[in-house]
């Protein structure tokens, strides 16, 4: 590892920081209305959209996270790959389509198209900020750690300047800019990753058989290192894990948020295709990075850098393509943790400013100007609560973190989603009680789980014995939401039929008053 | 009810569309088609990690040193790119039934 930054490093670091801020520039010009902060307008082509989707996918956790624990584990690591990709037809097939033909801007706005109610608009923005907040810290805790390594400076300025960046790109460019900035990023980072697994192919004499073959002896758990059992030995944690993964995917906030900036619902499949194939192309090669940086650093090198393995990626560029590759796969890293910082903070920002502020509080009686106004409120908030948050959360491990979020996602809001689209007899008691069965639960679970409790001191907060051996607690808290939002379906009398008969027609023709002509 | 928001001066009548016998058949094969497929994907992602935790079936070599777990899991992404074309294939279907729908129903059908 480098002391301090060679002037090839901070060459491609403010290359990046100036070219995101250029974009920010432009963007601003082109944000006057609250749709332009939130949704870009509704005007980024299929290209663009897919792109953005791609960006905001490969986050920090899937390149430096998944490369490591790839590494570190060999196909154990690699079940994350498998689990993201999938969950992406779980969004497809089940939630996209109606969500965007509902909608507006944010989760909430689509289930009180059926249900309009503050309460459970209120508690969809909760779930929202929630997610928002546990996937950000996970961000800015690994962003911090990150750049202290790459650029030797403390942790707290290294989080201070994500703070700053992100909040910036969001507050003058609002989608717009966060959108260019993440297709930017998308490009570079495929464009690394692809250079990375070319040279580490070239090593192996662009053989498969022969990268597998080398790999069966190369690191010391000999040929286990190609079959599953490395890491995850427990098989309910496992499939609980990659339940997760799978249906928590549907309902991040800052993916969902990408159905609404294209104009159309055929723009919004194109850009689908185009995010399936970057996305799963960039997964497959996550198996080069790993295996390339368990052969060529060393297992024992990338944990003496980060004991979670989060330095693989740019420690085998550097092994392979010196310098030069080493500081060019660090900006890249650093510009994917900016931008999908900059979408969790405009998704953070859509609850707080739209749901709270101008739909619950004011009503929905606010001027485009107000709107705009609240929704740049909404975002310093939300960027100043993760910061203070991320500054005290410095120890916590982010792979916990993110797993937390997704366990959210799956748990809170994927069986609201389904019962809002899918069951007629669904009510505004259930959607409330599904929603926060499935908060509390997954809260109340990871609080006795193995993450926090452990009875050697020093390997999780408190020291103590965990009541589940979960790690993660999907498998229990998904079916708790749904259980939790039938229950207070049942409880109540209320129905409305016709009300459903309206969301039916309008999820499944995307009809509006535009498309009427008498 | 009766806060429609959205219209201004023309009333959709979400009955009358919903009480189509066209509309109700497309959201009957659109919801089959989209659950089966989901049913389908999902069954064979799960099987993966219970093959994985609880045999050692995929730990076997398939082709020199890969290993079938390997194997498995390139066909899941095959059917992740498969899936999504056939999803975009069949839901421009089902965009000209809706537009098919909603022209008859400016043309008076469905109501009662």
């Amino acid at each position: 590892m480098n002391n301090g930054m060679s002037l090839t490093a901070i060459f491609f670091f403010v290359s990046i920081v100036g070219l995101t801020l250029v974009i920010t520039w432009w963007a601003s010009k082109r944000t006057s209305s609250a749709s332009d902060f939130y949704t870009a307008g509704g005007g980024l082509t299929g290209w663009q959209n897919g792109l953005a989707i791609a960006g905001d996918y490969l986050s920090a956790a899937s390149f430096l996270g998944i490369a490591g624990a790839v590494a570190l584990f060999g196909f154990d690591g690699f079940f994350f790959s498998i689990g993201y990709l999938v969950a992406y037809l779980v969004v497809l097939y089940i939630v996209a389509e109606p969500l965007r033909n509902l909608g507006k801007f944010t989760l909430a706005d689509m289930i009180t198209a059926r249900f309009d109610s503050a309460k459970v608009r209120g508690t969809a923005a909760l779930s929202t900020i929630t997610i928002v907040l546990f996937y950000m810290i996970a961000q800015l805790v690994g962003a911090g750690a990150l750049i202290q390594l790459l650029l030797g400076i403390d942790y707290w300025i290294a989080v201070l300047i994500v703070g700053f960046m992100m909040t910036t790109y969001v507050l003058f460019g609002g989608m717009t800019a966060t959108s260019w900035v993440q297709i930017i990023k998308a490009c570079l980072l495929m464009l690394g990753t692809v250079i990375i697994s070319f040279l580490v192919l070239k090593e192996f004499g662009f053989s498969i058989a022969t990268m597998f073959k080398e790999m069966g002896t190369a690191t010391d758990s000999g040929a286990a290192y190609l079959n599953p059992g490395l890491k995850y030995t427990n098989g309910i944690d496992t499939i609980s894990m990659l339940i997760a993964l799978v249906l928590g995917t549907a309902g991040l906030p800052h993916i969902l948020m990408r159905f609404f900036t294209v104009k159309d619902a055929k723009t919004a499949r194109s850009s689908v295709i185009w995010a399936t194939w970057i996305v799963g192309i960039f997964y497959i090669l996550t198996i080069f990075l790993g295996f390339g940086a368990a052969k060529f650093v060393g297992k024992e090198d990338i944990i003496a850098a980060n004991a979670a393995g989060n330095m693989a990626a740019p420690l085998l560029a550097e092994a392979l393509g010196g310098d030069i590759l080493f500081s060019f796969v660090c900006a890249v890293a650093f510009a994917t943790i900016l931008a999908v910082v900059a979408g969790l903070v405009l998704s953070g920002a859509s609850a707080l400013s739209h749901d709270i502020y101008g739909q619950i509080i004011k009503k929905g009686k606010i001027t485009e100007k107000e709107q705009v106004l609240a929704a740049r409120i909404g975002s310093i908030t939300i960027a100043v609560i993760s910061i203070l948050l991320a500054l005290g959360a410095q120890t916590l491990n982010v792979a916990f973190l993110v797993s937390l979020a997704f366990c959210i996602a799956g748990s809170a809001n994927l069986p609201v989603i389904i019962y809002t689209i899918y069951w007629k007899r669904f009510n505004t008691a259930g959607a409330i009680t599904a929603m926060l069965t499935g908060l509390i639960s997954a809260l109340a679970l990871v609080a006795v789980s193995p993450n926090i409790w452990n009875p050697v001191e020093g390997k999780a907060i408190f020291v103590g014995d965990p009541l589940i051996m979960l790690t993660n607690p999907a498998i229990i808290s998904v079916p708790l939401g749904f259980l939790g939002g039938f229950i207070g379906t049942m409880l109540s009398k209320e129905t409305d039929d016709k009300k459903y008969r309206e969301v039916d027609v309008k999820a499944n023709t995307g009809i509006s008053v535009q498309d009427v002509s008498h | 009810m009766g806060n429609n928001k959205a219209s201004k001066s023309v009333v959709i009548d979400y009955d009358a569309i919903a009480n189509q016998e066209s509309f109700k058949a497309l959201v009957r094969r659109k919801n089959s088609f989209l659950w089966l497929m989901t049913a389908i994907f999902l069954a064979a992602y799960m099987l993966l990690p219970i093959l994985t935790s609880y045999t050692k079936i995929l730990h076997q070599k398939a082709f020199g040193e890969i290993t079938w777990v390997w194997v498995y899991s390139a066909g899941l992404f095959i059917m992740t790119w498969a899936l999504c074309h056939l999803y975009v294939a069949k839901a421009n279907s089902f965009d000209k039934e809706a537009k098919a729908i909603i022209a008859e129903y400016e043309n008076g059908g469905g109501r009662r």
